[in-house]
């Protein structure tokens, strides 16, 4: 049986009053892997953007219906909260390039504001870097600067500094398609380890990436949600026209 | 945990307001400056007082008539050596990007943009004023015209680069020659951006005070001939600013609204064909 | 082509003139200031005393004076500057406002500097001598403090503009890491934006700093034209541009001349170093990772 984390209601976002994403209904389910994928343009980012209050940093950027974490709507709590408990990582890696690889791990409490002891810091760097399988990689230049990694150790380290704030919830847009096929493997593999501490939502547009890691897969299509359901069926038979023709490589 | 976000909203916000005040602050200045010489400059200015010359202490009335001819023939003066002199050097640049007499030119370009105008003008005073044995029009000229060089330069060098390459080709394969090709193709494509340098440029020199202290000089009459000293607006209002007579600092405000008059027009005329004649490519 | 090669050469000539144009600058100032040099040596500009009447002449009082205007200009400039370039790079990219405050900041470096000086002597100077009333400092009305407020108004529009430049090239991406992490605006700009734009707006003030340096009008109107070495931020002093535009034309002998040449020698290096580094640093901004500061 599935508990429910984050319950999505008639929900719409818009740019200058155009619909991206046309009144979305959907459950997302605790510490499962949950796939968005769709044409590109179709929505996928304004989406997921919406869900951490990203979406509002957009000027003339608007939304209507609701988004319940924990039973309580997002827009109604403030933005900062949100992002705290829904964490997000991006397409491209983008660690901050006047920090340490330590520091940018701590960042979410230096810029919340929030004092660690040393001892603290030092054991919530050690772990979300474990978590983000990167620990034994860098252990040694934790005071380098995080630009000096490879793209997907860049990557993986920006997972670990969403994943150091200590996220309900954790948004991933298109994490590997600035990365190579290695290092997309690898950040692939630790995406599934991620489900035992948090949900994961991963944006994608590559199907085979979806079959792989995700346990739910949603279809947007022109900002409207055409299929969701557990990622083994849809792939198998998928019962609207347009999924199946997505899935086959009809278009998009 | 909640206080906390409070907290730092409420920080937020006053930062906000902080840098909205500190920046509202320079519209103080701003208004108080044109606000007076709008209000002192405007009493001053009537028709008399554009085409006359200026009067001996303790008479009324008089001009600038010959501070304004003199700003003029100035810059005129300056442009001729200029104009020529800074599109030839920023063609050089951009038709020679990696050479290393550009790399080395553009480096003197920026020093020189650098050079306070003070320093300027005592060039000026060594190079020609000292070998003539006085203060000329046109010695204040060379002075400005150093001034307004880097200007040129670098608008003229900034337009041409963004002409694409395949424009100048296209001219080229068709058999006309390289000097042609400039001169009929790339330099009007780029007329827009060139002009618009020229005119701030000459907004920059019009109100170039420093430099013409001890080259142009000044002088109370109306004067045409280049070697002889000239008035300019800046001049003007500086001599009278520190003079000890109320008249004379009225004629200063009334220069100095002539002088802003002149200076802006030339500002919104360059922005005016920037914006307007922009070519697209 | 004959045509060709003669406008080849044309071109080529003009840029071969700009060079010589630097170079012969560099040199008539060094000859003319030979005989000041020779006179004086390292004496010229340590010496306190500038009398021109005893051709004793030191540049020290106006080396203190230069620098004393400067920097409490560029200090006076910071807090507005990093504030409206805060205001245009972060908070009002685009719309009314920000179209309104740009005017606002181009009309004001559009101002030629001797209206700035004439406005500041007839306004701002009874201003402030009524202040120094009040506080019982001598009222001059003219002097350092006076300068420093005229040249930083006159120097605001300058360097907010290049940092407002240079914080618009953070990129986005780092900006919207830390507001995904909860962030407030005022916490990604204090965290982000500023430390990583830290050399860029140091170039900004650098380069403002240059400007202030060789300024003349402005200040030779308003900062009291005193030969002696400034008391306090209130006295009345002379910076090395200044006292060029008041004494040169009264310059008598070769070597008070020679004198005035050197300092604008002085003010010449000094001002080209300055804005060599500025713009050395301005050009290097590719961004993303070059801020060298240390970690701990
Ligand atoms: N900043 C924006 N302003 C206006 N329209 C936008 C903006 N960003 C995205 N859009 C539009 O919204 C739609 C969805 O975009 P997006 O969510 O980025 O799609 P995806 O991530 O699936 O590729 C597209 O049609 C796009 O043109
Ligand atoms: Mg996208």
């Amino acid at each position: 049986m599935e508990s429910t984390v984050l319950e999505v209601k008639n929900f719409s976002a818009f740019y200058d009053r155009v619909a991206a994403v046309r009144n979305i209904s959907m459950d997302f389910y605790t510490n499962r892997i949950t796939a968005i994928m769709g044409p590109s343009g179709c929505g996928k980012s304004t989406f997921i953007r919406s869900i951490n209050r990203m979406h509002e940093l957009t000027p003339n950027a608007g939304v209507s219906g609701e988004i319940l974490l924990d039973k309580v709507n997002i827009y109604s709590m403030s933005p900062i909260l949100v992002r705290r408990k829904i964490g997000m990582v991006f397409q491209r890696p983008n660690p901050f390039p006047t920090m340490s690889i330590y520091e940018n791990v701590t960042s979410g409490y230096r810029l919340n504001g929030i004092k660690l002891s040393k001892h603290e810091r030092d054991s919530i760097v050690e772990d979300s870097l474990r978590k983000a399988s990167l620990w034994d990689e860098v252990k040694d230049y934790l005071h380098r600067k995080g630009t000096f990694l490879s793209g997907g150790q860049q990557q993986r380290l920006c997972i670990a500094r969403a994943l150091a704030v200590k996220p309900e919830i954790l948004l991933l847009d298109e994490p590997t398609s600035a990365l190579d096929p290695k290092a997309t493997n690898s950040i692939e593999k630790l995406i599934v380890e991620l489900k035992q501490t948090v949900t994961v939502i991963i944006v994608t547009h590559n199907i085979a990436q979806a079959a792989r890691v995700s346990d739910y897969t949603a279809f947007l299509f022109l900002g409207e949600l055409i299929e969701y359901g557990l990622t083994d069926k849809m792939f198998t038979t998928p019962k609207d026209k347009r999924t199946e023709e997505y899935l086959t490589g009809k278009f998009g | 945990m909640n206080n906390g976000i409070k907290l730092r909203i409420i920080k937020n916000s006053i930062f906000k307001i902080l840098v909205i005040l500190v920046s509202f602050i320079l519209v103080i200045p701003l208004f108080l400056i044109f606000f007076y010489i709008f209000k002192m400059g405007i009493s001053s200015i009537n028709i008399d007082f554009l085409i006359n010359l200026p009067k001996p202490v303790g008479e009324t009335g008089g001009g600038v008539s010959n501070a304004i001819i003199g700003t003029f023939m100035l810059i005129i003066l300056s442009s001729i050596v200029s104009v020529p002199l800074g599109i030839a050097a920023g063609v050089f640049l951009s038709e020679n990007r990696s050479s290393k007499l550009a790399g080395i030119t553009s480096s003197c370009i920026e020093i020189i943009q650098g050079v306070p105008s003070i320093v300027i003008g005592i060039i000026a005073y060594v190079w020609v004023v000292k070998p003539m044995g006085s203060f000329t029009a046109l010695s204040g000229s060379i002075a400005l015209a150093i001034i307004m060089l880097p200007v040129i330069v670098k608008s003229t060098e900034e337009t041409l680069i963004l002409i694409p390459h395949s424009l100048k080709e296209a001219a080229l394969s068709l058999g006309v020659p390289y000097y042609k090709v400039i001169i009929r193709v790339i330099l009007p494509s780029g007329l827009s951006g060139i002009l618009t340098g020229i005119l701030l440029s000459l907004a920059r020199i019009s109100g170039e005070t420093a430099p013409l202290l001890f080259t142009a000089f000044g002088n109370p009459f109306m004067n045409l001939n280049l070697l002889k000293p000239v008035n300019s607006l800046p001049l003007l209002i500086f001599n009278y600013a520190a003079s000890p007579y109320p008249e004379w600092h009225s004629i200063a405000w009334g220069a100095s609204f002539v002088l802003i008059a002149l200076v802006l027009v030339l500002n919104l005329t360059a922005k005016g064909i920037a914006r307007k004649w922009k070519v697209q490519f | 082509m004959i045509s060709d090669r003669i406008f080849r050469y044309f071109l080529y000539c003009s840029a071969i003139i700009v060079v010589l144009l630097l170079v012969s600058i560099f040199i008539t100032l060094l000859n003319d200031s030979m005989l000041s040099i020779r006179h004086f040596g390292i004496g010229f500009v340590t010496s306190k005393e500038w009398d021109p009447v005893k051709n004793d002449l030191g540049s020290f009082p106006f080396l203190i004076g230069t620098l004393l205007t400067s920097f409490l200009a560029l200090a006076i400039t910071m807090p507005f500057s990093l504030g409206i370039a805060i205001f245009l790079g972060e908070f009002y990219r685009e719309g009314f406002v920000s179209t309104f405050l740009k005017t606002v900041i181009e009309l004001l470096a559009g101002v030629p500097s001797v209206i700035y000086g004439f406005w500041g002597l007839f306004i701002l100077v009874p201003i402030i001598r009524e202040f120094q009333v009040k506080f019982h400092v001598t009222p001059y009305g003219v002097g350092i403090f006076t300068s420093s407020v005229i040249l930083a108004i006159m120097i605001i529009p300058y360097s907010a503009s290049i940092i407002r430049e240079v914080i618009t090239l953070v990129p986005n991406d780092i900006k919207e890491a830390a507001y995904s992490l909860g962030a407030t605006q005022y916490e990604v700009i204090r965290y982000i934006v500023i430390p990583n734009s830290l050399s860029g707006i140091f170039a900004g003030f650098l380069l403002s700093l240059g400007r202030a340096l060789g300024e003349t009008m402005a200040v030779t109107m308003v900062i009291g034209n005193s030969n002696f070495i400034p008391t306090s931020i209130f006295s009345p002093a002379n910076t090395m541009a200044s006292v060029i535009a008041n004494e040169f034309t009264e310059a008598t002998t070769d070597l008070y001349l020679s004198s005035l040449i050197q300092i604008a020698l002085i003010l010449f290096i000094v001002t080209m170093i300055i804005n060599m580094i500025g713009k050395f640093v301005i050009r290097k901004l590719g961004y993303s990772d070059k801020s060298k500061k240390k970690m701990k």
